[in-house]
């Protein structure tokens, strides 16, 4: 008799440990007519808990050196090329033929290399010494947003997921993701993956769930600084924008695909969720030319 | 008591300095306020020579200018002071006698400072025994670099004894203590150790006195007034030498210290051309026409 | 205290005014659409007053909804006709002649954004009408040289930009506008504040003898209601806006689910931030120029004053000793340095915080400054004994009203400061440059001055984190929101 196969649990990945839903909820999603499993249909109350894990964490995150995330990231993508075999299997699982599958992988292993590469270089894409006509010394410097929320794409459950998270905590931000709804299976190992490699809990949280449901309490929360929607539903859009003005958020709108394509390879991505910050200060003029001394 | 540790005088920052300076220097002075704040500068003044050709004669016409600044104009003050080398003092007591103008003598190896202790104290007593109202001292500058502020200190209050009833001016040459913290810092020194007036400068080194040194050592006064109750005069000296600058100083003075220390007991200008540029002044107030130097005694 | 600096003496400064008879003003205002003056098609006007005598100064046209109309439309078709096909050289070109004959109509400028405001004449004179027209030369060099700014993205301009000014820095705000607007290839709808729109019009003057192509920049005059016609307008592609959070959340709803592009420049409660070995009395003119700079109609204004408490009685005392020499009056008077407050209305409002300040339990200290009978005015003020939840340590006041509270440690400071909604400036002062270093990346404030405060520059990027808005204005970092990428 054959071996009676281990199903696995899923379950959300909040401040680096993994409940199930608060809520005990879940949800069926199939492809090619089997169920995946029975994930979490995570509840507004986990949003709230996944949004404190990422405030608590944004702090220690963002004094890191530059150096260090680099290298967190590259991490990730160390331990993740060493699951592939299992994410193209759930990738297949969801419906991609193999070969897809596999450039998925690849590709999302790659993507985390090139935003690994970033971590310490954009910083100086995007700082300026600003030459103002008075006495002072005054330079600009992009700072990361704090704590963004992440509506992930539907149709590219890995690659299009690790496009929106690389950039963002490459750019010292923590964030709060909502993964796939039909396609939610690699969020939940890649959730495995970071929780093995040396990303501290609270820097990426994933949340499953249904995105009707979720998506307004992501716009409206009052300690979420920016929100990424991937998508092109133009009520979602416009009811976001609406719900997002309660704190000003910033919000960006990214459409639902194309991760293959090198435009997800751009350090602007990373400048999109920056602050830039001015700072002055007073040049003394002793011993100079023209000291008024 | 502990005693007191001159590096950490408060700090002074120049930008921020000068963010004040500019405040000041874009008042307006207009009409009668301009009128009597020339009148006031005239009064302020410490007519000085202090040049290695004086002669006795030189000082004497000095000491007639500065009680008859332009006669053909009646009703104008005398300065408040004139000022000249130790040797000259004798002269100057007698010609300014009765007339209300005090004379100051520079002293203590003036201007550099160097000198043994004896010599410094024996060249104020010469000064004071001959009739100085005011002795004009200057800082040990070497010391104070060398950090030996104690030595600095001391030494201004050995002279400060040997003034008797003088009132000591203290020189600090600022042009040669190189930041305003530093300034700040013999300010401090100076009064601590019983200035009756700090000054900027001997007028023999370059940059003298700027409005930026003398707001620092016009908040030092303030300090110290507010730690005390003691009042201490501020003289600028060198290199003021016409009446906007002079007063833009007396603004300076109003808001930093009110209008308690605009008199000559407690403010005066270190200077040789400013009378004249000021008295071109007045008359241009008077009559409305642009004046010539032509017309104002050069003594 | 015992010793008390007394400041009043029997010498005082005579009136030094500035004088207005070179200046040019009609007594009658149109609207400037497509380069020439028109009338507006509402039929209405509404009175400019001088905010320092009541006076009226001029009737201003109120744009309506077919005004307005004609505004997008004449920007449009000289976006669609000219401007966008002009290349950046040309187009620099004209920016650098603005710049130029805003430099050569300076004291005309200054002398009517001062009766037209309430801003004293020191500071038009010497701040907002130089650095409006710095701003319009550093952006003119920027038109043919985009590319520089943005390398790999092939920056392209958006079209038609609504731009909504506020009457705190008139001309400057303008400036910062219309710049980076036409370096970045935009044509440009401009409403000016409605108690300030002078300046504006004057600017339109300027414009057109600059040989602008018509339709370029479109100057309209009105109330909010105005403003929100053009925000609404779907020929507009970029919003842009200088005002208060609340009206800032209003517009940010109304384009929520269109392409318009947007910059918020919003309000602010700026802590600034006051350590035991700062540089005391420079720190003290920091605090002064941090709160009483236009009248404290500032968004970055330094208005929550940390103290570090072994220098709180010290500070306090310097700092109300400074304030004995603030001269309150005349915005015409060279030597006055708080002028009036921009309108009734707005000075209602600081009356009202004052009295929330009092009826919180804090203590009012006011020099005793003579202010005029006629106008709108208010003395310096402070309030010490104000705790972090009071209402006047919170909310924007937007006015000459300074909220003091103490601080024991840096930990302790930054989560004070940081304690708001806000994140659009502060300040530091100390002497130590490692301590500047950790509270500048500490604080979440889109400019940090440092042993120094509200200084500006068109180099120098300006705007806020949070609910103090989105986008910078200013240097480099100034002309991304007015460009669209691939």
């Amino acid at each position: 008799m054959s071996r009676i196969e281990v199903l696995k649990t899923y379950k959300i990945y909040i401040g680096g440990k993994f409940p199930r839903t608060e809520s005990g909820r879940y949800y069926q999603p199939e492809a090619n007519g089997k169920v995946l499993g029975n994930i979490c249909l995570s509840s507004r109350k986990d949003l709230r808990n996944a949004v404190v894990a990422a405030r608590s964490a944004q702090g220690g995150w963002v004094v890191k050196s530059a150096y260090n995330r680099s290298q967190i990231l590259y991490r990730i993508a160390e331990i993740l090329e060493g699951r592939r075999t299992q994410f193209i299997e759930e990738l297949i699982q969801q419906g991609s033929k193999k070969a897809q599958a596999e450039k998925e992988v690849n590709l999302s292993i790659d993507r985390l290399i090139y935003f690994a590469g970033w971590c310490d270089k954009y910083t100086q894409i995007f700082s300026s010494v600003n030459p103002v006509a008075s006495s002072h010394f005054n330079f600009s410097v992009p700072e990361p947003t704090g704590v963004v929320a992440i509506l992930a794409p539907e149709e590219s459950g890995l690659l299009g997921l690790i496009s929106q998270i690389a950039p963002t905590i490459a750019g010292g931000n923590t964030c709060v993701v909502l993964a796939s709804e039909n396609k939610p299976l690699c969020s939940v190992t890649l959730a495995e993956v970071l929780s093995t490699s040396d990303v501290p809990g609270g820097v990426i949280n994933i949340l499953t769930g249904n995105r009707k449901e979720l998506i307004l309490h992501f716009a409206t929360h009052m300690d979420v600084n920016a929100l990424i929607y991937c998508g092109d539903n133009s009520t979602e859009i416009k009811s976001i924008h609406e719900a997002a003005v309660d704190n000003l958020k910033r919000v960006m709108i990214r459409d639902g695909g194309g991760y293959v394509s090198d435009k997800y390879e751009s350090p602007y991505l990373i400048y999109s969720l920056q602050e830039t910050k001015t700072t002055w200060h007073p040049i003394e003029k002793i011993g100079a030319a023209g000291s008024v001394y | 008591m502990a005693e007191k540790d001159y590096r950490l005088s408060p700090r002074v920052d120049q930008v921020g300095i000068q963010d004040r300076v500019d405040r000041i220097t874009k008042r307006s002075v207009k009409s009668e306020a301009k009128r009597k704040g020339l009148l006031m500068t005239l009064n302020m003044i410490d007519l000085t020579t202090l040049e290695g050709a004086d002669t006795d004669f030189k000082v004497k016409q000095m000491c007639y200018k500065a009680q008859h600044l332009h006669d053909s104009f009646p009703g104008l003050p005398t300065t408040a002071a004139v000022c000249v080398y130790p040797n000259f003092v004798k002269a100057a007591v007698n010609e300014v006698k009765g007339s209300g103008v005090k004379v100051a003598s520079v002293a203590t190896a003036f201007p550099s400072g160097h000198s043994s202790s004896e010599i410094k104290l024996l060249d104020t007593k010469i000064a004071v025994d001959n009739g100085a109202h005011e002795i004009d001292m200057v800082i040990s500058r070497g010391k104070f670099h060398s950090g030996e502020y104690n030595f600095v200190h001391d030494e201004i209050a050995a002279i400060k004894e040997a003034c008797g009833k003088a009132r000591l001016k203290v020189i600090l040459e600022t042009g040669e203590l190189g930041t305003f913290d530093k300034v700040r810092r013999a300010s401090d020194i100076a009064m601590d150790a019983g200035a009756d007036f700090i000054k900027t400068s001997t007028g023999k080194i370059s940059p003298a006195a700027t409005l930026p040194v003398t707001l620092v050592m016009l908040e030092a006064i303030k300090d110290y007034y507010y730690e005390t109750g003691k009042m201490i005069g501020m003289k600028p000296a060198g290199g003021i030498s016409n009446s906007k600058l002079a007063l833009q100083y007396l603004l300076m003075v109003k808001e930093t210290l009110g209008g308690k220390w605009l008199s000559n007991e407690w403010f005066r200008f270190g200077a040789s051309s400013l009378a004249n540029d000021v008295l071109m002044q007045i008359m241009k107030q008077e009559s409305g026409n642009y004046q010539s130097k032509d017309y104002f005694s050069k003594d | 205290m015992k010793n008390k600096i007394d400041y009043s003496s029997d010498w005082n400064l005579d009136p030094a005014p500035e004088s207005t008879g070179h200046i040019k003003l009609k007594t009658k205002y149109n609207l400037f659409i497509g380069g020439k003056w028109v009338k507006p098609k509402s039929g209405k006007y509404f009175a400019t007053i001088n905010p320092a005598t009541e006076h009226k100064i001029a009737d201003v046209a109120e744009a309506g909804q077919a005004d307005v109309d004609a505004a997008v439309k004449a920007a449009k078709t000289a976006y669609d006709t000219v401007w966008s096909k002009l290349s950046g050289k040309e187009r620099g070109k004209y920016i650098y002649r603005i710049a130029r004959l805003i430099q050569e109509k300076a004291r005309e400028f200054s002398v009517i954004e001062s009766l037209d405001s309430g801003k004293v004449i020191r500071e038009s004179r010497d701040i907002d009408i130089p650095l409006a027209a710095a701003h319009f030369f550093y952006y003119a060099g920027w038109a043919d040289k985009l590319e520089y700014a943005f390398p790999n993205r092939q920056p392209k301009s958006l079209g038609v930009a609504a731009q909504i000014t506020p009457w705190n820095f008139p001309m400057l705000m303008i400036a910062w506008k219309i710049a980076p607007a036409l370096a970045a290839g935009n044509t440009v709808v401009l409403k000016p504040a409605e108690t300030t729109s002078l300046t504006a019009l004057k600017l339109a003057e300027v414009i057109q003898e600059a040989g602008l192509p018509d339709g370029v920049v479109n100057i309209v005059t009105g109330y909010g209601k105005t403003g929100a016609m053009m925000v609404e307008h779907k020929d507009v592609d970029k919003v842009a806006f200088t005002g208060s959070t609340g009206v800032g959340k209003i517009i940010m709803k109304s384009i929520a689910g269109t392409n318009k592009k947007s910059t918020m420049e919003l309000g602010g409660k700026a802590a600034n931030i006051i350590f035991e070995d700062a540089p005391l009395d420079q720190a003290v003119e920091g605090i002064i120029n941090g709160i009483y700079f236009n009248q404290g109609h500032v968004c970055c204004a330094g208005s929550r004053l940390f103290v570090q408490e072994s220098v709180y009685d010290v500070v306090l005392r310097k700092l109300k000793d400074r304030m004995e020499s603030l001269y309150v009056g005349d915005p015409m008077d060279k030597n006055t340095d708080i002028g009036a407050i921009n309108s009734k209305k707005q000075l209602d409002v600081i009356n009202d915080y004052i009295k929330i300040g009092k009826a919180e339990g804090a203590d009012i200290y006011q020099p005793k400054c003579k202010i005029p009978k006629k106008g709108f005015w208010c003395k310096p003020t402070l309030f010490t004994n104000v705790a972090q939840s009071n209402r006047i340590a919170q909310e924007e006041i937007f006015g000459p009203v300074l909220a003091i509270q103490t601080f024991r440690t840096v930990d302790e400071v930054i989560t004070k400061a940081n304690n708001t909604p806000y994140g659009l400036s502060a300040g530091v002062w100390t002497d130590k440059g490692s301590k500047v270093f950790n509270l500048t990346s500490q604080l979440k404030a889109g400019v940090v001055w440092a042993n120094t405060y509200n200084k500006f520059d068109p180099t120098s990027p300006f705007g806020g984190y949070k609910e103090s808005g989105h986008g910078r204005e200013g240097g480099l970092h100034g002309l991304e929101p007015y460009l669209k990428f691939d």
